[in-house]
């Protein structure tokens, strides 16, 4: 039985290797390069006018969703690609397997300002804001797409490979009746993922502005956020109604019906004891339009695509062995020298714009770092301290689970960031109210990856063992220490590192707001990005950015990954 | 040895095929230096222990994977890429579970090009020559497993293959699905009621091998070779209760498992541990004691439910230990495993600590613990010495070592400090 936690899977490379080093020079290299790019950004950007009429509301949702599918659509595509480079191809795993490792612990957030600024300076400023969300949710959506359909296509079973060569299915075929399939369980349950995570981020996007350079976008985001601006109360709860139901109406009518669906390409041999229903897809199967529309329409167009596609691929038969061929091309090579040059010399460069920084912004670089990362802290602190009872209460308690998960898993939905100016608006007269502020937004954004990984790992403790722990009457104390937390220990951990990356994510935004016509801004490495974009500062803007990088990637492989790989060694169940 | 001659009259043919697999420096064999003919009309079986390499050999055949060198001919062609004329009936069935029963046998024919309505046609027949009409839409999850083995049958002959491969297909099927598919496929293949001209099928199981095959080619590991071929010349149907049949299941099982590991110094021919648990084998010596010293293997194989993969292990010991010698398909207890049979626990540990230090690789492991301050080494240590000699797999070598010392009370193995350590 296939198990997913609520988390990315991590790869399990050696500490930092000479790849690793490549590719941070690389992301280096493509900061300089977009940092140069916004030398050109006009000095002025205008936002667009967010009327607050709830008659606009669908108009602004339709534009948010309509980002979200486009975003959603280039992650699925660049999975696949993406995920079978590197799966069949050796030379091609070497580099971009620690590529997606890395990216995939990047806080995403913190390449907005120099998107954003880069394209504004090349694209007409809507259509740049436009795309700049567009990349931004991208990111954030596909990484653990990818990683997701490239372990599907390392684990196929050697036998249907190899049923697949001796029936002389060509590669066309073998993709859509072994791997796609094959991958298609694992592939949605992280679209949904990174579907939810997606969320977060276009809210991010529509409502960034810094000084006077106004990037929003018009949308569910914006919406909201102008509304409390205003502190129009009535405005704020129609667009989080609008929100709500949203994301309700996606999930039974889009995401559930399809979980239900792909139940069918499950490998085990054994019929689910619950298989996920869905009222929305049983209607559908039992439509005679339906059924009409796959008789008529869709095979014969599934029968002419693989006619069309047999053609120019008869004769290849697909090779059984992931990893056939091991020849390089003088071409290749060629490629390779040139983007590697490439990367060199941007990275040159930018070390070249990084030593033109007076002394003490290193010194304030520093500072800000800490004082995030104690953010971060505090925001896990907290997260722990309530989830981990919550989640074992409702892990451990099947009556209690019906009656709370379908109401967490909405309240969970509702992006961090479509909450926050309602956060401001209620905190930002306090004292040090920005500094509560941000710590909030860290907690909404990320405290519900912890809760339901501890309730997986709570429902996954045996039930022998949690009985035989009942029988030798340990103390509620010993019961905690000899079962409970060793067997959640691998759950918050994994649940950890995802939260932690979208604290820091979360810094991006928080730090330095624009609320009822005044700046705020509290002391922080996300406070300095913001910053050093409103004021066109690059050199800062690009020692920020690569500083954040560099000290996430840092805590992600030499805290993360070795608690990471205790749990996975230690403290597995199974 | 064959003597190899290209005439019409040859299906496929290996002249000294050898497959190796290189691991860092190591070179691991396959498959060595294995020459074998196929002519049409034959039944042959490759038979032989798991990692005897015949799979391997299969898929050779095949053209799934390449020979490290030798020749591969089919009708006097070199085989290049998957041959177009074999398929396989898989252990695992390899039936693409989101497709129906029909699907599944339709992927075959499409792949080859066959038009829709032909397609259809022929699946539909086919599913009903193997005996699943009525099945067609049923998703392979819902059928027993000697059901979905007959799809993978439907599947392999929908091709019309001329050399039908079959990797243990009954292997992974309760006894009475494995008999009723046996026999039915036997009742297509000699009626002549399916094209194919050869069929070769791999199996550790030797009653299995006596019942179908009208060859049985005998296989042995570490490398794989060939080791001698039968005939069987019994007419079909065969009868397992035949004395002419149990004669030449006996014969064959001599051949398996009644080579001597020990040569007559005494010395042993090998550093690598055999596979095996020592309780089971104290268990499998007291059963021997039962019997009064002598058994034979097959009856004691079905006696203990042991299939011959997981006894010939464990005679290895027995025999490495010096607590059985084999004997022409029968297993003798020497009187030291007399001697251990009938001892107490306390006593069977001082005499096993005697005998499993006689292993070399036990003895090294050991000697070096002995000769540390601190009467602890790091398992890397040994693992990174193993490698050498045992290559990828010096990691099941040092953990057999660990298993059989710990039952012997020398030393044993600290997963926290990840140190080995002698027993005090």
């Amino acid at each position: 039985m296939r198990r997913f936690r609520f988390s990315p899977a991590l790869i399990q490379p050696p500490a930092f290797t000479l790849g690793d080093g490549l590719i941070i020079l690389g992301i280096a290299a493509a900061l300089y390069l977009g940092a140069r790019l916004a030398f050109h950004s006009p000095a002025v950007v205008h936002g667009p006018e967010i009327s607050l009429s709830p008659l606009a509301l669908p108009w602004y949702t339709l534009l948010s969703v309509g980002r979200m599918t486009a975003a959603y659509f280039l992650s699925l595509l660049f999975s696949l690609v993406y995920g079978y480079a590197a799966a069949r191809n050796r030379d091609a795993r070497m580099v971009l397997m620690p590529l997606l490792d890395i990216l995939q612990s990047v806080p995403i957030l913190s390449f907005l300002p120099v998107v954003l600024l880069s394209l504004t300076a090349i694209l007409p400023q809507s259509l740049a804001a436009e795309l700049a969300a567009i990349v931004l949710i991208f990111t954030s959506q596909a990484w653990n797409m990818t990683f997701s359909f490239y372990q599907s296509m390392t684990t196929i079973p050697m036998e249907l490979r190899e049923a697949a060569a001796i029936f002389r299915l060509d590669a066309w075929a073998r993709f859509k009746t072994l791997e796609l399939p094959f991958a298609a369980i694992g592939l949605l349950w992280n679209s949904m993922m990174s579907w939810s995570g997606g969320w977060f981020f276009l809210m991010a996007a529509e409502i960034f502005r810094v000084g006077t350079r106004d990037f929003r976008l018009p949308g569910l985001g914006s919406y909201l956020q102008a509304a409390a601006n205003e502190g129009d109360l009535r405005a704020v709860f129609a667009g989080l109604v609008t929100l709500i139901l949203v994301i309700v109406l996606l999930d039974q009518f889009l995401w559930r019906p399809l979980t239900a669906w792909t139940d069918k390409f499950k490998v085990e041999m054994v019929e689910a004891e619950r298989p996920p229903t869905s009222w929305f897809a049983h209607a559908l199967s039992r439509s005679w339009l339906v059924d009409q529309f796959g008789q008529r329409v869709w095979n014969p167009f599934s029968e002419w695509v693989d006619d069309k596609l047999r053609q120019p691929l008869s004769g290849h038969i697909a090779s059984p062995e992931l990893a056939p061929d091991n020849r390089r091309s003088f071409l290749v090579a060629g490629v390779w020298v040139a983007f590697i040059l490439l990367v060199l010399y941007g990275a040159y460069r930018a070390v070249e714009v990084l030593t033109t920084l007076p002394k003490d912004v290193w010194r304030q670089l520093g500072f800000g770092l800490l004082a995030t990362c104690a953010r971060v802290a505090v925001a896990l602190i907290i997260t722990l301290l309530w989830t981990v009872p919550v989640g074992v209460l409702i892990g451990t308690n099947r009556r209690l689970a019906n009656v709370l998960q379908p109401i967490v898993q909405v309240i969970a939905a509702v992006p961090a960031t479509a909450l926050f100016p309602i956060v401001l608006l209620a905190l930002l007269h306090l004292p040090g109210g920005l500094n509560i502020a941000a710590i909030v937004l860290m907690l909404m954004g990320t405290q519900w990856y912890l809760l339901f990984n501890v309730i997986a790992g709570a429902s996954a403790i045996p039930q022998d063992l949690r009985l035989t722990t009942e029988l030798l009457q340990l103390s509620r104390v010993d019961r905690w220490r000899t079962l409970i937390l060793p067997a959640l220990f691998p759950f918050i951990i994994t649940g950890s590192i995802t939260a932690g990356g979208g604290a820091w994510n979360a810094s991006i935004v928080a730090e330095h707001v624009e609320f009822g016509g005044r700046t705020f801004s509290t002391s922080g490495i996300g406070a300095i990005i913001a910053q050093a974009t409103g004021t066109g500062d690059y050199a800062l803007l690009l020692a920020g950015t690569l500083a954040l990088v560099l000290a996430v990637v840092a805590i992600n492989r030499l805290f993360w990954q070795r608690l990471y790989r205790v749990a996975e060694e230690r403290y597995r169940l199974d | 040895m064959t003597t190899t001659t290209i005439d019409g009259d040859v299906l496929l043919e290996l002249r000294n095929v050898v497959k190796s697999y290189a691991t860092g420096e190591r070179q691991y064999v396959a498959v060595s230096d294995v020459s074998l003919t196929l002519r049409p009309g034959e039944f042959t079986c490759l038979l032989g222990p798991s990692g005897c390499g015949k799979s391997t050999l299969l898929r050779i055949i095949t053209g799934l994977n390449r020979a490290t060198s030798g020749t591969v001919l089919y009708r006097g062609q070199p085989v290049k890429g998957v041959n177009p004329h074999a398929t396989i009936v898989f252990q695992t069935f390899a039936l693409y579970p989101w497709l129906t029963v029909q699907d599944n046998v339709q992927v075959a024919l499409k792949a080859r090009g066959v038009e829709s309505t032909v397609r259809v046609e022929r699946a539909l027949k086919l599913i009903d020559t193997v005996g699943l009409d009525g099945f067609e839409s049923a998703y392979p999850r819902e059928l027993s497993g000697g059901m979905r083995q007959k799809v993978g049958f439907a599947r392999a002959m929908a091709v019309e293959p001329e050399l039908l491969c079959l990797d243990e297909p009954f292997s992974a099927l309760d006894v009475l699905s494995a008999e009723a598919l046996r026999g039915e496929l036997m009742e297509l293949w000699l009626n002549k009621a399916i094209p194919t001209k050869a069929i070769l099928m791999v199996t550790h199981n030797i009653e299995e091998a006596v019942l179908m095959a009208d060859r049985i080619v005998v296989m042995s590991k570490d490398p794989g070779r060939i080791l001698t071929e039968f005939k069987v010349t019994l007419r079909h149907p065969r009868n397992r209760k035949d004395t002419a049949f149990q004669a030449e299941v006996d014969k064959v099982y001599a051949a398996v498992a009644g080579k001597k590991l020990i040569n007559v110094n005494g010395e042993l021919p090998q550093r690598k541990l055999p596979h095996a648990r020592l309780n089971a084998l104290a268990g499998l010596l007291e059963k021997l004691a039962l019997e009064d010293g002598r058994a034979d293997l097959k009856k004691l194989g079905s006696a203990l439910h042991f299939e011959l993969d997981d006894l010939l292990p464990l005679v290895e010991a027995g025999e490495l230990l010096g607590f059985l010698s084999p004997e022409d398909g029968a297993l003798v207890l020497t009187q030291l495993g007399r001697t251990y049979a009938e001892a107490s626990i306390l006593a069977r540990k001082e005499l096993l600590a005697g005998r499993v230090l006689r292993m070399p690789l036990i003895n090294w492991i050991y000697d070096t613990l002995q000769r540390d301050d601190t009467r602890s080494t790091a398992r890397s240590y040994f693992l990174d010495q193993l490698e050498g000699e045992f290559g990828d797999r010096a990691e099941k070598q040092l953990d057999i070592a660990i298993s059989w010392a710990r039952h012997a009370e020398l030393f044993a193995y600290n997963d926290n400090t990840g140190e080995l350590y002698l027993e005090e």
